[in-house]
């Protein structure tokens, strides 16, 4: 062990401690649970594009993963179930400098959020949407979400889940996303790379996480530990870049097709069609 | 038509106009600096977004037409953080939508004006309508405690003023405001007078006065309100609608609870002097009193008018405030006059609050429509009725 990382461990400092909010931690995510590694990830991203922390924000809405938001020290804002994008939109258009993320889970963004999802994407919002998908609502215990897949056992799908998934890639390139990609959470260092185009995208970018959650949904999936989850996805993952989105549809045994999937250049944003009619009507007002 | 008006001052149109309600409100938020709307086209209100749409890029704000209500009222908070005066206009239907993060707002402690132009209800009901059917909707369509501001106006100038009024209070109280209008304000045209830039009071919340590592953001002043810094001030706040402590933590234990929602009430509840406005006419001596508010205080002012002509000694409390409630103002009036005449378009909202403050000492009769406003005469008819 190197010296330094000697010293490190000793010292019982950690390297993002500034970045993490004082007297917040220990967090409440299960052992096993990805999220800790992600919150990590989201961090190293943000300081690799080198954002002035004060130009950062971080929204979330409702669940496990949207108390990220709470633990990293950013200005950060913790909202109502499914209402983060909303809100990190009007962020946004306040600031054109400031880099909005908003990290939630699949039940909040697609379920009781679904809409507001489409329309961000459909106004090239200029936010950053992750999306932990953990196929279940983990901190209600257990219930079957708008991403669980066929034949999954939750507490309100006790003989198996009967409905179609939804295809997350798909519906964001769908409705005009400009950059989609899809790891898992064993892939963290894609993540960090993905997490680092999507901020510096300007636009709407989305980035969906497969994550482990062994406490509510591996369990009742014979996937009852955070390293199973994480097997599965190793065993499954097909590595895919530029994949057609409709085509990344996820079943139980995969394959779980991950990578890039769309990356447009030059879209103008939400913000900028915002400044432009600010324009074109005080060119208005002159004239008359 | 409100006029082009002076382009050194495009936010504040000072000058004399013939205008709507709905539009008057409008002026009245750009007047007092909103920089940002968020909103979703309903019957009657659509013209205060159409107006924002018009009016605020060329203040150098931004309206957005969202999804859905829900989007627009989180749409609205999320600007006040940003830095931007907010507001959203709806009618019932919208503001049912919006009630939950309306909560939000008053948990976050969130400056933030909402407009609820009235139509007739339960659910779509009379959307061309008039009605006074969502007074305890304002009140306590949120889950949880807190105490809302609701104003009233009654005309189209007071609908400039009153939408001041708001975002200043909202300012001030760190809190969402409802405007409460009714389909017949919000469509009816009148003068409006809008004064010079000066007279206009604008209020700002309190800013933090310390540096971002001393800094508790919901640590109160003596008057109860914490100073808020917003994003981007380098304070890295945390804003949550879990319970909280000052540093803004969710702390989820009873003796937090109890200080927060305790403290977001009593900021209200003990500003309530400051915050009520009253119109009284011809109270001195009156032994019935027209309690009223909105457009059918207007009815009811002609039938003090014209019953005051025939001898009868009649006056009119109006509620420009309606939540907080002027308790203590009603029961003092409960002491002077023998019959308080509630005259309101609904089945008693305002009625049963003028029973609950006068205890039983005077007679209260509420006087109810559907969809229509009352005429000065029918409210005369009962007035002679009480004699």
């Amino acid at each position: 062990m190197a010296e330094e990382d000697r010293e490190l461990i000793e010292s019982h400092e950690h390297p993002l401690d500034g970045y993490l909010r004082e007297g917040r931690i220990p967090h409440i995510f299960c052992p096993g649970c990805s999220l800790g590694s992600i919150t990590n990830v989201i961090i190293e991203a943000i300081n690799e594009v080198g954002f002035d922390p004060k130009k950062v924000s971080v929204v979330s809405g409702i669940g496990c993963t949207g108390r990220i938001s709470g633990y990293l020290n950013y200005d950060s804002f913790h909202t109502t179930h499914g209402r983060s994008i909303p809100f990190a939109i009007s962020l946004s258009i306040t600031d054109p400098e400031r880099k909005v993320i908003v990290i939630s889970g699949d039940g909040d963004l697609f379920a009781i959020g679904g809409n507001h999802f489409i329309h961000a994407a459909r106004r090239n919002a200029d936010i950053t949407v992750i999306c932990v998908n953990n196929f279940n609502y983990g901190m209600t215990g257990g219930q079957v979400g708008p991403t669980s897949y066929m034949g999954q056992v939750q507490t309100t799908a006790p003989y198996g889940f009967n409905e179609e998934s939804f295809n997350l890639p798909h519906l964001a390139a769908t409705c005009g996303a400009v950059y989609v990609a899809r790891w898992t959470a064993l892939d963290v260092r894609r993540i960090k790379d993905s997490f680092v185009e999507a901020f510096k995208k300007k636009g709407f970018s989305f980035v969906e996480v497969l994550g482990s959650c062994p406490t509510t949904f591996g369990r009742r999936n014979q996937l009852a530990e955070g390293k199973k989850i994480l097997q599965h996805f190793a065993d499954h993952t097909v590595l895919k870049h530029d994949a057609d989105p409709k085509e990344t549809k996820i079943e139980k045994n995969g394959p779980f097709i991950v990578g890039k999937f769309v990356d447009i250049e030059d879209k103008p944003t939400l913000t900028d069609n915002l400044l432009a009619i600010q324009r074109i009507s005080q060119a208005s007002d002159k004239k008359s | 038509m409100m006029s082009d008006g002076n382009l050194d001052l495009p936010e504040i149109l000072t000058g004399e106009h013939f205008t709507t309600g709905n539009h008057a409100t409008a002026e009245g938020a750009l007047a007092v600096g909103c920089k940002f709307f968020g909103g979703y086209p309903i019957t009657p209100s659509s013209e205060i977004a159409e107006h924002m749409a018009l009016r605020l890029p060329r203040v150098n704000g931004h309206f957005v037409q969202f999804e859905d209500e829900l989007a627009s009222i989180i749409g609205i908070l999320g600007a006040r953080w940003g830095g931007y005066k907010s507001m959203t206009a709806t009618s019932g239907p919208g503001y049912s939508l919006m009630v939950e993060n309306i909560g939000l707002g008053m948990m976050t402690e969130t400056p933030c004006v909402i407009i609820n132009v009235q139509r007739g209800g339960p659910s779509t009901g009379l959307p061309t309508l008039v009605g006074q059917q969502d007074i305890m909707q304002t009140k306590w369509g949120s889950h949880g405690d807190f105490e809302p501001i609701v104003l009233c106006p009654s005309n189209v100038q007071e609908c400039f003023e009153l939408a001041v009024q708001a975002f200043n209070y909202a300012e001030q109280y760190r809190l969402p405001v409802t405007i409460l209008m009714d389909e017949i304000l919000g469509h009816m045209s009148e003068k409006l007078i809008i004064p010079d830039k000066s007279k206009i009071k604008r209020v700002n919340t309190k800013k933090p006065n310390v540096p971002p590592e001393e800094y508790l953001p919901y640590k109160p002043d003596k008057d109860l309100v914490p100073p808020m810094a917003i994003a981007g001030d380098g304070y890295n706040i945390m804003v949550t609608g879990l319970t909280h402590d000052e540093r803004g933590y969710p702390v989820l234990n009873v003796e937090t609870q109890e200080k927060l929602v305790r403290r977001i009430n009593d900021k209200i509840r003990k500003n309530k002097d400051k915050i009520i406005i009253l119109e009284e006419y011809m109270l001195d001596d009156a032994e019935i009193a027209v309690l009223s508010f909105g457009s059918v205080a207007r009815a009811a002012k002609g039938a003090v008018n014209r019953a005051r002509e025939k001898g009868i000694k009649a006056g009119l409390l109006r509620l420009v405030t309606i939540w907080p409630f002027p308790d203590e103002r009603i029961e003092a009036l409960a002491n002077q006059v023998k019959t308080i005449l509630v005259p309101e378009i609904n089945y008693g909202q305002i009625t049963r609050e003028v029973e609950r403050t006068t205890h039983g000492k005077t007679n209260v009769k509420g006087l109810f429509k559907m969809g229509i406003m009352h005429n000065p005469q029918e409210i005369l008819s009962e007035i002679e009725k009480c004699v």
